[in-house]
């Protein structure tokens, strides 16, 4: 009898254990002599019960976790007898957490062995592809507009808009970029695709290239994800060797090849234009729109640049037609979005869901509250450029314009939960020192603004002419927001603005004191 | 980053591997970053030697390679400490009790954010989210990646640092 498990290699996983389960499992049964097959899958999500051990059965797989390298001996013995453990969760999709999700990109993550393009054909991978060659460029492009996709980078811009107006310009050459550059603290969902589907991204990118004329991509993907450059390395050397990348895609007239770009630990570089820029060999820095990367990107040709979840959002438009996918969400938010529950959180992971559900269900409800114990006090939306929301407007749906209608951001959906012992004067601080430390330098109120926006908030915070600098603090956030060429400048005051609006006691001096632990 | 994972086993600067390096990027679009990394990865820092070298080579002026090595975080302009240990100090980790575990790192190794030890052991860095924000806090020491960090956590880790 061989035993089949899957255990995660996701850096989220590795970093509490997984690889040391892994190893203690095999020992084990090499001591009982049985024979054990691991298969290394992506991670599932749901980081609390990491690392996980699931177990083939024929009636589906059944959960354990979270498992220690020490339960190692003991589950296995448990396993071969009649399974019951005390880390037995059940059949892993039976899991609330995991069945009240609406898993749409994410749904192979944590099943398929991310290193087996046969294991991502046997669970659907490709036909998306398949559908895009007999379609033709044209109808690709039309089906990804009709999907209402947006882009999943933060700046949610219509996918196909994009795709259609690089399409209609002409040139020699054309690019695909895949932003994989990360750096929203509170985010992770871009490292899940690529450490646990990173083929559905592939297959993404080379429906892109039919869809608009371009022969080569690059995915950029930042170098705090090693994990990530070498699973999206293998994939893509696999896809080579299939034939699925090359001259011939698929055996059709389409030439499409990409390869992976390693940042070099840039912020700003997860800005389009900078992250071209980067890709170019030069200093990360921001360029002036227009001309749009659309018409003039990469080395000044028409690029089609996009999220990791853009495009692995594509395949399955693809594959089920766009009305599958607009039926979800509300307004003009189509579609699901993967949220990221992160910080002083209960139950973090993602949780893909259609638009739509509130900030106080995701937060008290699916994520259970705080680890801690204490109450939520704050919680950052959209990275630390997203606003901080009290509980009053726990009420929000997420959307795009829900959000943006109470002077916040969903970005890229990572929600960072703060108990009642954050000092919000503080977090306003940080929002501005990471601004100086992450400026490009290109525009001067990101450059300069920053620093004396910190300097600003230390007067407020020690009680120095605490309404005159509070509002030479609004006007310093006024001019970074409509006086700066991209959203590092023009979105710092979003943290800042919301922590002086929601939180001002938090700004008079002296500090508030911490709680004790 | 990736290359840290090697600090232990740097060869030291040497120009003819330099440039064997250097070639091995050149017949890629926008080579500079690939590069700066193969260099980085195989000496453990970009030499400032180096810097014309890589310029003759692409075809660019001294200062624009320059311009390129001081504007990323990652490049060293010299060696690191024999360990890199890096420790997450974005918000999710600041809402998980990351602050004080960052001040405990630099008080038991008596390096301040940024720098290496005195005897050459660690250098302690700040990072701006490694996407274990689930699992926060975190850090990533030569490559390694721990998260769920507690006071017993970090000590271990420390002491693994100092070795």
């Amino acid at each position: 009898m061989t035993l089949r498990l899957f255990i995660p290699a996701d850096a989220g996983a590795l970093a509490v254990g997984a690889e040391e389960v892994a190893a203690a499992i095999g020992a084990a049964a090499a001591r009982r002599k049985v024979v054990v097959e691991i298969v290394r899958t992506g991670s599932r999500g749901l980081y609390w019960l990491e690392p996980m051990v699931e177990l083939e059965t024929p009636a589906g797989r059944v959960v354990y976790g979270p498992v220690a390298a020490s339960d190692a001996d003991a589950l296995l013995g448990a396993i071969l007898a009649d399974g019951a453990h005390k880390l037995r969760l059940g059949p892993t999709e039976d899991i609330p957490w995991l069945k009240r999700q609406t898993r749409l990109t994410f749904a192979r993550c944590g099943v398929v062995d991310p290193r087996s393009l046969a294991d991502y054909r046997a669970h659907g991978g490709y036909k998306g592809l398949e559908r895009a060659l007999a379609a033709g460029a044209e109808a690709v492009v039309e089906e990804v507009v009709q999907s209402g996709l947006r882009g999943r980078g933060g700046a949610g811009f219509p996918t196909g808009i994009k795709w259609r107006t690089v399409a209609q310009t002409q040139a020699p050459q054309k690019y695909v970029v895949c932003n994989a550059d990360e750096g929203d603290s509170g985010t992770f969902a871009d490292r899940m695709i690529m450490e646990g589907d990173p083929f559905v991204l592939i297959e993404g990118m080379t429906i892109a290239a039919i869809a608009v004329g371009a022969t080569k991509g690059y995915v950029y993907i930042r170098s705090e994800y090693p994990h990530s450059v070498a699973t999206m390395e293998t994939a893509i050397a696999a896809a080579r060797r299939d034939g699925v990348l090359g001259k011939r895609v698929a055996d059709s007239a389409y030439a499409f090849d990409m390869e992976v770009r390693v940042g070099a630990g840039a912020y700003v570089c997860g800005e389009e234009t900078s992250l071209l820029d980067s890709l170019e060999g030069k200093r990360g820095l921001v360029r002036a729109k227009p001309p749009l990367p659309a018409h003039k990107g990469l080395f000044g040709r028409p690029t089609v640049i996009n999220n990791v979840l853009s495009f692995a959002s594509v395949p399955i438009i693809m594959d089920k037609g766009a009305a599958l996918y607009r039926d979800f969400g509300m307004g003009k938010s189509r579609g699901t979005m993967p949220i990221q529950l992160a910080g002083n959180i209960k139950h973090g992971g993602l949780f893909e869901t259609a638009f739509g559900v509130t900030l106080g269900e995701l937060v008290d409800d699916i994520g259970g509250g705080t680890r801690s114990g204490r109450p939520v006090r704050a919680v950052q939306v959209g990275g630390p450029l997203g606003a901080y929301f009290p509980r009053a407007l726990f009420d929000t749906p997420f959307d795009y314009e829900a959000f943006a209608a109470r002077d916040g951001l969903i970005g890229h959906g990572g929600i960072v939960v703060f108990d009642d012992t954050v000092d919000m004067a503080k977090q306003a601080r940080f929002a501005m020192e990471f601004c100086a430390i992450e400026s490009c330098g290109k525009c001067t109120p990101c450059r300069v603004g920053s620093t004396r926006g910190m300097e600003v908030i230390d007067r407020i915070i020690g009680g120095e002419n605490r309404a005159a600098n509070i509002a030479l603090l609004e006007d310093l956030c006024h001019t970074l927001k409509f006086g700066s060429l991209c959203a590092l400048g023009g979105f710092t005051p979003y943290p800042v603005m919301s922590a002086l609006t929601h939180f001002p006691e938090d700004f008079a001096a002296p500090p508030r004191l911490q709680a004790a632990e | 980053m990736h290359q840290d994972s090697r600090n232990l086993h740097r060869v030291p600067w040497d120009k003819e591997i330099a440039l064997e390096r250097i070639r091995e990027q050149l017949d890629r679009e926008g080579p500079l970053l690939p590069v700066l990394h193969a260099l980085q990865d195989e000496f453990g820092y970009i030499e400032e030697a180096a810097e014309p070298l890589i310029a003759e080579a692409l075809n660019i002026t001294r200062a624009e390679v320059h311009g390129v090595v001081t504007f990323y975080h990652d490049f060293r302009r010299e060696p690191a400490g024999r360990h890199v240990l890096k420790l997450c100090r974005a918000e999710a980790c600041q809402a998980a009790g990351g602050d004080p575990l960052a001040l405990r790192a630099e008080a038991r190794l008596g390096v301040p954010m940024g720098e290496t030890a005195a005897d050459g052991s660690v250098t302690l860095e700040p990072v701006y989210c490694l996407g274990l924000c689930a699992l926060a806090p975190s850090a990533m020491l030569d490559g390694r990646v721990v998260a769920r960090l507690d006071e017993t956590r970090l000590d271990a880790l420390l002491a693994e640092a100092q070795q």
